[in-house]
């Protein structure tokens, strides 16, 4: 299998004694991997003998007069790559040589390892590569898919940052790693993806439920990060990238190595460092945002058309500080927060990362296996276990002080396996298959009730997706999946909220241990979700192409939203699960218009998004304890729609100028209500313009204005509380979004080519050039303080 | 076949990790919450004899649903000075735990603030933590010809500034910090 490699020439050497009889043939026959069609006209290069032959119309040639001993032959043809063949001559020799033809189109083995392809052909795809993800070295994952028109992000501070793709967020998002649906906790919008973008050498954002390889519950879309791709060629290289910010005084430093060998062999170490204290917005210092990261991953196997492994390893540890005033104790903390608009709480720079803070382990172990079969297709087994460790730290008084309010420990085992038969090009069948174990443990060491109980969750997911190719101008795709999910928790609640929620009554069966103030409940739920897609692109001609489909998914409810409850410390509030949720239904549909001739590309992206008895976590009032009144804030469902315009536009004024506009346009309505959604992405375009020219050290420079309208369509979940140090009844505004702002950013870099094989690229970045003061929407500390104000960004890059 | 015995060896690994990390039945373990403080009871002593008054404001379900049960043992006198002292404790443990040695403890993390509505009295702090700013546990509090009824607030702050303006003097606004404790009385002056 070792001679294989993908291929149309050939070539070849003979190694013969001169002692032997030299009137063997060979009789060879050359025919296509998948499907076992002869291919006609390949040439086959006989080195020493400088001979040359071609495979007749039944793919079959001849050599004559040949001597017993080896053989090679370098076998080519239109489009393939070489394939070096060796053969044994003794006697008369009968040798099958299979071709692969397809590897473009297939997005397989690649040689050049350069070329990124998309990973769909009718889905509302963007591919950002290499490029774009180290010019966000520094930064979160969420930031960099900001670059997507359609996609935002919702945040706690600046260093806790979800995506956020057509308007949803968490649960509704997949985010696959190198093969590996990340488990991390990601049902809580303070809980940040555990991912080191740096690791990754392409991005895919996949909007909605279509992708069903990656899942079944992606509401709202798949964000799908691979290493970059190896080629098969002996190589050694690497690349290392040193960031300097002025904000938050930060640096960051990543690093990477890849050794490959011809034979299919590979190697790949990264590791990155990244360190920041306290960010400052246009007025003051954000006490306690400082930031503390470390990754490492290591990628390693063995890679040919027919068969290969991969292990992969990563390990992240993020320590985050949380906006030191947003830790407020009761509702009038809250008020007073709001109206004094500034924050109580404001020291001099420090790197020192305090309560509240959280800190955050992720390990991935993954391995990999797939083979090839004649002209059937390929078979992929898959195995990965997860660890996610987080501790959230609170201010705590007494001997608790430095024991962690939140110690939980998510572990998850997948076993999976998919059979893709691609035999026939043009009718691609991609069966899969998929088993996973998960088990949660909140720590009780804590001193605090757990706020997310024990459980254990079984996952079981078969899928069937196909892709026809119609013709030239016509991709076809349609799948069906389905999953059972079944979670199985220990959950204690306070008697008296059991009785409140109803509980005793729905629920009394749950109940195993009843310890008077405490019950211990354990609810087991099982659901089932039917998921299926279709879509179509159809290339019109040259300048247009039109993508259709429609996505059906179930997203069955997650920890988080049956089993809330408690006292959230760090952000002031009650939350309340409900047992009573039940899965969610999407259905939607999306259309795409491409435009594109020589200076100009349009991409228009639309969507509809409706959603039954979709969950979400809204203000409820406020319930008085002796501490106080704390607002509650409740997991509910309701009908819901939503619908959206992405724009890309760029356009080519000459072969140094350039324009671009991203635009995303979204609403969300609660239907049972007749009301807007809570936390909907505003109106927001960025119009950029870039100057770039080759001959000045490949010099690039881009402006960019930023523009976010305000939210204007919001729920109203103000509510009146008694505050009793000044007797009266006030308004609590945490519905008003903040007002429209306007930020305008540089970037520019050159690269020096150091030697024959070593680039250094130095960039300059500005964000936020006038040191503008605003808050965002979708940031949840926007109660407490601005968000960040200038920053000059120095980005050294070496490659090598 | 090498890859199908691989890919046996990592079937049988799966099973094996998945089949250890389901063997565990036993129940989890409940949590006491450690740093519930259920109860505060303001003992009002007047000086120079008569009727001790007590307030209670009592949460025992925490975080629960449930109100804090607030009782007021009777009126105050007019033109009387009251010693008082709060006492603070968690009644989810078994004894219950005073959670007044802890404040003492860390006595420049905490300050407590009394306001009363009308002006049925005045309040004056009765001890200091080790910077000479006021604590709070203790006080008195004095009534003036003024009768009538009214609201007495007492708020324990955690971590407040106390060198921002007024707090030393038991003004609020400027305090800053985390409320721990939020009680509301409802008292009347005869």
């Amino acid at each position: 299998m070792k001679h294989y490699l993908i291929l149309v020439m050939v070539s070849c050497i003979i190694n013969f004694t001169h002692s032997q009889n030299c009137e063997q043939n060979l009789f060879g026959s050359i025919q296509d991997f998948h499907d076992g069609t002869p291919i006609i006209g390949a040439t086959v290069y006989i080195k020493t003998l400088n001979k040359y032959t071609t495979s007749d119309i039944n793919g079959k040639f001849t050599i004559k007069n040949l001597c017993n001993g080896n053989l090679v032959l370098i076998v080519s043809h239109l489009a393939c790559e070489t394939q070096h063949v060796k053969i044994q001559i003794k006697g008369d020799t009968h040798y099958e040589i299979n071709l692969e033809h397809h590897t473009e189109e297939l997005n397989e083995v690649k040689i050049d390892g350069s070329a990124t392809r998309k990973l769909t052909k009718t889905s509302q795809e963007t591919l950002l590569k290499n490029d774009v993800i180290e010019r966000y070295s520094a930064s979160n994952l969420g930031d960099v898919l900001k670059q997507v028109s359609g996609v935002s992000s919702i945040n706690t501070g600046n260093s806790i940052v979800k995506p956020v793709i057509n308007g949803l967020h968490s649960s509704r998002v997949i985010t696959n790693v190198n093969g590996v649906r990340l488990q991390d906790q990601e049902w809580g919008i303070e809980h940040a993806p555990s991912i080191d973008l740096n690791m990754a050498g392409s991005i895919s954002v996949i909007k909605g439920s279509n992708a069903l390889a990656y899942g079944g519950d992606a509401i709202g879309g798949v964000i799908v990060l691979n290493p970059s791709n190896i080629s098969i060629k002996d190589s050694l290289y690497g690349k290392t990238i040193i960031n300097g910010q002025t904000n938050g005084r930060g640096y960051n430093l990543t690093s990477s190595l890849t050794k490959t060998w011809q034979k299919g062999w590979y190697i790949n170490s990264q590791g990155t460092l990244k360190r920041s204290g306290d960010f400052k917005t246009t007025n003051y210092n954000l006490t306690n945002t400082g930031l503390n990261s470390k990754g490492v991953s290591l990628n390693t196997g063995y890679k040919t058309f027919e068969q290969g492994f991969n292990v992969y390893y990563s390990y992240l540890n993020n320590e985050i500080g949380i906006l030191r005033t947003s830790h407020i104790g009761n509702i009038d903390d809250l008020v007073n927060a709001i109206n004094t608009r500034q924050p109580l709480v404001i020291e001099n720079f420090s790197y020192r990362i305090n309560a509240p803070r959280q800190e955050i382990t992720h390990k991935i172990i993954k391995t990999e296996f797939y083979k090839r079969f004649k002209k059937f297709g390929k078979l992929k087994l898959h195995y990965d276990f997860q660890k996610n460790q987080r501790f959230e730290y609170d201010i705590r008084r007494g001997s608790d002080r430095d024991l962690p309010a939140i110690d939980l420990t998510l572990k998850t085992h997948t076993l999976k396996s998919n059979l893709k038969m691609d035999s026939n090009i043009n009718s691609i069948y991609n069966l899969g298959v998929n088993l996973s174990f998960q088990n949660n443990f909140a720590n009780p060491d804590t001193g605090i009730r757990r706020l997310i109980p024990d459980f254990d969750k079984f996952d079981f997911g078969v899928f069937a997706i196909s892709n026809f190719k119609l013709n030239d101008k016509i991709n076809l795709d349609l799948g069906l999946r389905y999953d059972f999910n079944k979670i199985d928790a220990k959950k204690f609640y306070i008697a008296t909220r059991w009785e409140e929620r109803g509980y005793n009554v729905d629920f009394s069966n749950l109940i195993i241990d009843d310890l008077g103030t405490q019950l211990l409940t354990n609810p087991v739920f099982k659901y089932h979700n039917i998921s299926a897609s279709a879509g179509i692109s159809h290339q019109f001609n040259d300048n247009n192409s039109v993508i259709i489909n429609y996505g059906l998914s179930n997203r069955a409810p997650n920890p988080s939203e049956l089993f809330s409850d408690g006292l959230h410390q760090s952000t002031a509030r009650l939350e309340l699960g409900d047992l009573r949720l039940e899965q969610e239904t999407s259905n939607r549909f999306s259309a795409t218009y491409q435009f594109k001739n020589n200076g100009l590309s349009v991409n228009l992206e639309g969507f509809a998004n409706h959603i039954s008895d979709y969950i979400f976590i809204k203000p409820t009032g406020t319930e008085l304890t002796i501490r106080g009144a704390f607002p509650v804030w409740g997991y509910s469902k309701t009908d819901a729609l939503l619908f959206g315009l992405d724009i890309t536009a760029n356009y080519t004024l000459n072969e140094n100028w350039f324009l671009s506009n991203k635009s995303a346009f979204i609403k969300g309505r609660n239907l049972d209500k007749k009301e807007a959604l809570i936390d909907i992405p505003s109106f927001k375009t960025v119009n950029s313009l870039r100057y770039y020219n080759k001959k000045w050290l490949n010099f690039n420079t881009e402006l960019q204005s930023e523009l976010v309208l305000r939210q204007n369509d919001f729920p109203n979940n103000n509510f009146e509380t008694f505050i009793p140090s000044t007797q009266n009844f006030v308004l609590v505004d945490i519905s008003s979004p903040p007002s429209a702002y306007h930020l305008m950013h540089f970037e520019s870099d050159i690269t020096l080519k150091l030697s024959k094989k070593t680039n250094l690229n130095i960039g300059l970045n500005i964000t936020n050039i006038f040191n503008s003061s605003y808050r965002e929407y979708l940031n949840r500390l926007r109660y407490f303080a601005d968000d960040l104000g200038r920053n000059f960004m120095l980005q050294l890059k070496l490659n090598y | 076949m090498k890859i199908f015995k691989n890919i046996s060896i990592l079937l049988i690994t799966a099973l094996i990790f998945t089949a250890c990390s389901n063997d565990d039945d036993n129940n989890p373990e409940p949590v006491e919450e450690q740093e519930v403080i259920t109860t505060l009871t303001a003992t009002l002593t007047p000086v120079g004899g008569g009727k001790t008054i007590t307030l209670e404001s009592k949460d025992l379900d925490g975080n629960g649903p449930n109100t804090p049960v607030i009782t007021v043992s009777g009126p105050l006198e007019a033109n009387t000075t009251y010693n008082a002292s709060l006492e603070l404790l968690n009644e989810t443990e078994s004894p219950a735990e005073s959670i007044n040695e802890e404040i003492e403890e860390k006595d420049d993390d905490h300050q407590f603030f009394y306001q009363i509505t009308n002006n049925l009295a005045t309040l004056n702090y009765a001890d200091f933590d080790s910077n000479n700013k006021p604590l709070g546990l203790e006080f008195s509090l004095t009534t003036t010809t003024v009768t009538g009824s009214g609201f007495l607030t007492i708020t324990l702050r955690h971590e407040p500034n106390k060198n921002a303006s007024g707090v030393s003097d038991g003004n609020i606004e400027n305090a800053g910090g985390e409320t721990d404790i939020q009680a509301v009385f409802s008292i009347s002056v005869q």
